[in-house]
């Protein structure tokens, strides 16, 4: 397996769908993170469970990243944290309240297609069901994550 | 500060309190006639309901207010492209409270996020109309002295009818409501109401593609439009509208009490035959949407 050196610092994502790095890359805003950071991405790496994974190292100062949009991207994903060294934490993915600005309304009637400016925001309604709506005219999310 | 963006903003404890205030304003209006004196009602309507403005417009006018708007986007800033945002920040400086009504769903939510004055959804796109769903509740009401123990059939255009979606929402809160939804095939209510509101809830309800075959059973029957454009040809639009178009001959196997409701306007679904009945209500619904209204201002900038 293609080698990249150890964190001191950050995050290590796995068990990333094979293919799904880019999009967490970018919802993630990973892109802005800093000039003091460094992000490596392994794709289509061998995985037992998986058969193919996709993996992201990201090398930064913890409070940087907000992961929460990580749990309705794909809860599955292991997220470990990395101080010093070491993995201090695995962070348990779970579905945010609410998403701002990551996924935008189908609804050719919403105001949120016409409003400059306007945030796009959506609720998380029914969390047994994972369903999204939303905020300004309650449509349903149903794009692929 | 509060804004009305969907029925269910209020409580069922607030909406009682919202209906009482409505009944003793039915009953002493002229108590009522300065409580607005210097305040101003905008209406701002980005696309035109008559109805729904002028009903807003009187029950400013009867509460003592005056009234300022427009009702067309292209007479309005809107036809320049200026944002919602922005002109209900506008409409701030030049009035007290805001009725809007426009094309776009959750328009009037986006305006109520940056406005200094109350904001009252009149109407956005297919999604809310709560004035409409509070008149039909107080007419309810007023004229069956409580919501409660009623058998409402819901007649017409029940797949994109937004007042009866509305409407459904609301009545599922009180006790002992039974539905009756009488449409075409083609237009039953849509799949979320069925299972999300009614099956949910357990409510007792039942779906039927004839008025004939369920009119005796009715307290309430609330007529909606079924408009042509939504059947799929000519054919099936005249094979199917006399199923759903209410006469003086259908009236007969009514109960001696039930009540003819309807948001209006009508397009042919109720013969004007049917006028004259004394079940017909959807007038005194009419006059009862602006009692509410007056509540509803009264209540939103806090006079009472
Ligand atoms: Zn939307």
């Amino acid at each position: 397996m293609l080698n990249i050196s150890g964190i001191h610092q950050g995050f290590v994502l796995d068990h990333i769908k094979a293919g799904e790095s880019m999009t967490i890359y970018n919802n993630l805003h990973l892109a802005n993170l800093g000039s003091d950071c460094t992000v490596a991405m392994i794709m289509n790496a061998k995985s037992n469970k998986m058969g193919r994974k996709d993996i992201i190292k990201i090398e930064c100062p913890i409070e940087r990243v907000d992961l929460d949009i990580l749990g309705f991207i794909d809860h599955n994903i292991t997220c470990n944290i990395i101080k010093d060294d070491a993995i201090v934490e695995k962070r348990q993915l779970s579905l945010p309240k609410e998403i701002k600005n990551v996924i935008s309304c189908k609804n050719p009637r919403c105001i949120s297609t016409v409003e400059q400016e306007l945030d796009q925001i959506f609720i998380l309604t029914d969390p047994e069901n994972e369903v999204y709506r939303c905020k300004y005219c309650e449509e349903k999310y149903t794009g692929s994550k | 500060m509060r804004h009305l963006m969907s029925p269910l903003d209020f409580t069922r404890e607030e909406l009682e309190q919202l209906m009482d205030l409505a009944d003793d304003i039915k009953n002493h209006p002229d108590n009522y006639a300065d409580k607005c004196h210097g305040k101003k009602l905008a209406t701002c309507f980005y696309e035109p309901s008559t109805r729904t403005r002028l009903s807003f417009e009187s029950a400013m006018l009867s509460l003592g207010g005056s009234v300022l708007g427009f009702s067309s986007a292209d007479s309005s800033s809107a036809a320049k492209g200026e944002s919602v945002s922005d002109t209900i920040r506008i409409i701030s400086s030049y009035a007290d409270i805001c009725a809007m009504r426009h094309p776009k769903e959750g328009a009037p939510l986006v305006a109520s996020q940056r406005s200094l004055i109350p904001v009252i959804n009149a109407g956005d796109g297919g999604h809310q109309h709560p004035t409409q769903t509070l008149t039909d509740l107080f007419t309810i009401r007023s004229l069956r002295g409580e919501i409660k123990d009623l058998t409402i059939g819901l007649c017409g255009d029940l797949k994109f009818g937004r007042t009866v979606h509305s409407l459904i929402n609301a009545l599922v809160r009180y006790p002992g409501i039974k539905f009756v939804l009488i449409s075409p095939e083609e237009l039953r209510v849509p799949e979320y109401i069925r299972e999300d509101v009614l099956e949910k809830n357990g409510y007792d309800y039942k779906e039927v593609d004839s008025l004939d075959d369920v009119m005796g059973e009715l307290d309430i029957l609330y007529m909606t439009r079924v408009q042509k454009e939504r059947f799929f040809n000519e054919e099936d639009y005249i094979r199917l509208k006399d199923f759903f178009i209410l006469t003086p001959e259908k009236m007969h196997l009514a109960k001696k009490d039930m009540m003819v409701l309807h948001p209006l306007p009508r397009v042919n679904e109720i013969s004007v035959d049917v006028d004259d009945d004394p079940r017909a209500m959807y007038f005194t619904q009419a006059k009862y949407g602006v009692f509410i209204r007056m509540a509803l201002i009264l209540t939103l900038l806090e006079l009472v």
